[in-house]
């Protein structure tokens, strides 16, 4: 039993796709609202070597470029606001508010700002993440343990070497939870995006035309390849994060 | 370190000069006019004492009445309203200290392995790496210190973290040595192991000690003096000599010498807690 334990994540996968069969066979679902396993899978694989494929990469292009906008400023921005906890104090609520409106909200402003090209899908994206980052290292760094803090100034840890030896990797963990905050949130802004404005390429776009041109297996496909690269984005940070940040809830 | 370390560590044969013996017998600590409040709260007012060299200190006293401020104010962890604190005339950031916290856990940095935690005071006095690696080293051997150091603090047992907490404060051969209720986190079996180690370091090191403990038997039974503190504003309610000779063991603690100091604080400690 327990040689078999690793397999257990397969049978949620086994019994989803049993279940698929069985509507498809019995035809609970109109066949033509739902294509059968096997005609998706393939429809997957082949768009996958084609035109899917493309749209593919250029979505993980969208979403990577808006992540590392995003972090590149989110981060020194929280680490600064963190240590000086007025200041974080005096922003908080324009943070929160920002953290709370819908990216999609933006996407007008963004558009006259930018265009209807990739700059306004990426900085909106950026925007988005931008903020969930910042609020979660920032709160990483204010929440620093005061006695680690404590210790390395009894040691002779000057004002800059605290802040660059014990509260930056103190954040660490927090930050990480808002990189991957921050990638889901992309990743839902910049399909939304592909979709609606004026796109011509893109997971977003893909799903769309699909559904427009009715042709339901290559939608599905669309869609689990879009599943798909949100579950590898957010497993690449988590595996960042427990190589890097080995002590994470220790 | 200068002054206290060849002073303990050499048993001068006899002939001594005066001069030395002079120094020898002057306070390490001078605490004049210490005053504090938190709030309303007077915890300190114009509190005098003096630390003996070379000695190890227990502090005791009611809850709250101010054991651990005390020596944070001394290890400079909390400012003092008031008052002079010297160490053979100097000021802190002049002479060299360690610092064990209770919590051992949040003072250890888990992102370093134990080695470069007990390093890390080293670094901050801009000591070379060789040369760090060389301190740390001696001080493992000196200690007999027998557990890998190549491990992460968080896969360590409270004991083992403690220890790696004492050797970083000990590693900077520090003048003076405070520790804040170091094993209180610590379980019995442990406790009383570690109160062995540190005793151990103590008669090796010879280091000044200041011990915060809310434990009257680990307090007599480590110490050469033990500090009695009254409820606040905190006054020495006494300064109990306990001479016996070390290493201390299990008989040590039904010795007549012991049970009769041991009695002798508690009863004090009682009157203090009665007039609160």
């Amino acid at each position: 039993m327990k040689r078999l334990e690793p397999l257990l994540p397969f049978v949620g996968v086994v019994g989803l796709v049993a279940v698929w069969y069985f509507a498809v066979w019995k035809q609970i679902v109109d066949p033509v609202l739902l294509p059968s396993p096997t005609t998706t899978f393939w429809a997957l694989w082949k768009g996958m070597n084609g035109e899917l494929g493309f749209d593919f990469i250029k979505t993980v292009y969208r979403t990577t470029m808006s992540i590392v906008i995003a972090a590149a400023i989110a981060i020194p921005l929280g680490i600064v606001l963190g240590s000086s906890e007025r200041l974080y104090r005096s922003l908080e609520f324009v943070i929160d508010f920002f953290r709370s409106t819908p990216a999609s909200a933006m996407f007008p402003l963004f558009l006259v700002l930018f265009g209807v090209g990739d700059e306004t899908k990426i900085s909106v994206a950026a925007f988005g993440a931008m903020l969930v980052i910042l609020f979660n290292v920032a709160y990483g760094v204010m929440n620093a343990r005061k006695t680690r803090l404590l210790a390395a100034k009894v040691m002779g840890a000057s004002r800059l070497r605290v802040l660059s030896d014990v509260m930056l990797l103190e954040s660490l963990p927090q930050t990480f939870v808002g990189l991957r905050n921050g990638v889901s949130l992309a990743l839902v802004i910049v399909v939304v995006a592909e979709m609606f404005i004026g796109s011509q390429d893109g997971l977003g776009h893909s799903v769309f035309e699909a559904q427009q041109m009715f042709e339901m297996p290559r939608m599905y496909a669309a869609i689990f390849a879009a599943g798909a690269l949100g579950y590898g984005l957010n497993l690449l940070f988590l595996l960042i994060e427990r190589r890097f940040v080995h002590w994470s809830g220790k | 370190m200068s002054l206290a370390q060849p002073a303990l560590k050499i048993e001068p044969a006899g002939v001594m000069p005066p001069v030395t013996e002079a120094v020898f017998k002057r306070p390490h600590v001078t605490i004049r006019g210490l005053s504090k409040r938190f709030n309303k709260t007077v915890i300190y007012d114009k509190f005098d004492l003096d630390i003996p060299r070379g000695k190890l200190i227990s502090v005791f006293g009611p809850n709250g009445c101010g054991k651990s401020t005390l020596i944070n104010m001394i290890a400079g962890l909390i400012p003092p309203d008031e008052g002079q604190i010297l160490f053979d005339g100097m000021l802190l950031d002049e002479i060299k200290f360690g610092y064990v916290f209770q919590n051992y856990r949040e003072a250890l940095f888990p992102w370093l392995r134990a080695f470069d935690n007990i390093a890390y005071p080293l670094k901050m006095m801009g000591i070379g790496k060789a040369e760090r690696q060389a301190r740390v080293e001696r001080l493992v051997e000196r200690l007999g210190v027998k557990i890998d150091l190549n491990r992460y603090p968080y896969v360590m047992s409270g004991g083992q973290q403690q220890l790696v907490s004492i050797m970083r404060a000990l590693v900077v051969e520090p003048e003076i040595l405070f520790l804040d209720e170091p094993f209180s986190a610590l379980d019995y079996e442990m406790t009383l192991f570690m109160r062995e180690q540190l005793q151990r370091i103590f008669v090796e090191t010879g280091t000044t000690t200041v011990l915060v403990s809310h434990d009257l038997e680990e307090a007599v039974y480590l110490a050469d003096r033990v500090l009695l503190l009254s409820r606040h504003p905190a006054l020495v309610a006494d300064f109990v000599t306990y001479d016996a000779p070390r290493p201390r063991t299990d008989a040590t603690l039904s010795d007549a010498d012991f049970v009769q100091i041991k009695a002798h604080c508690l009863e004090v400690f009682q009157r203090e807690v009665r007039k609160g």
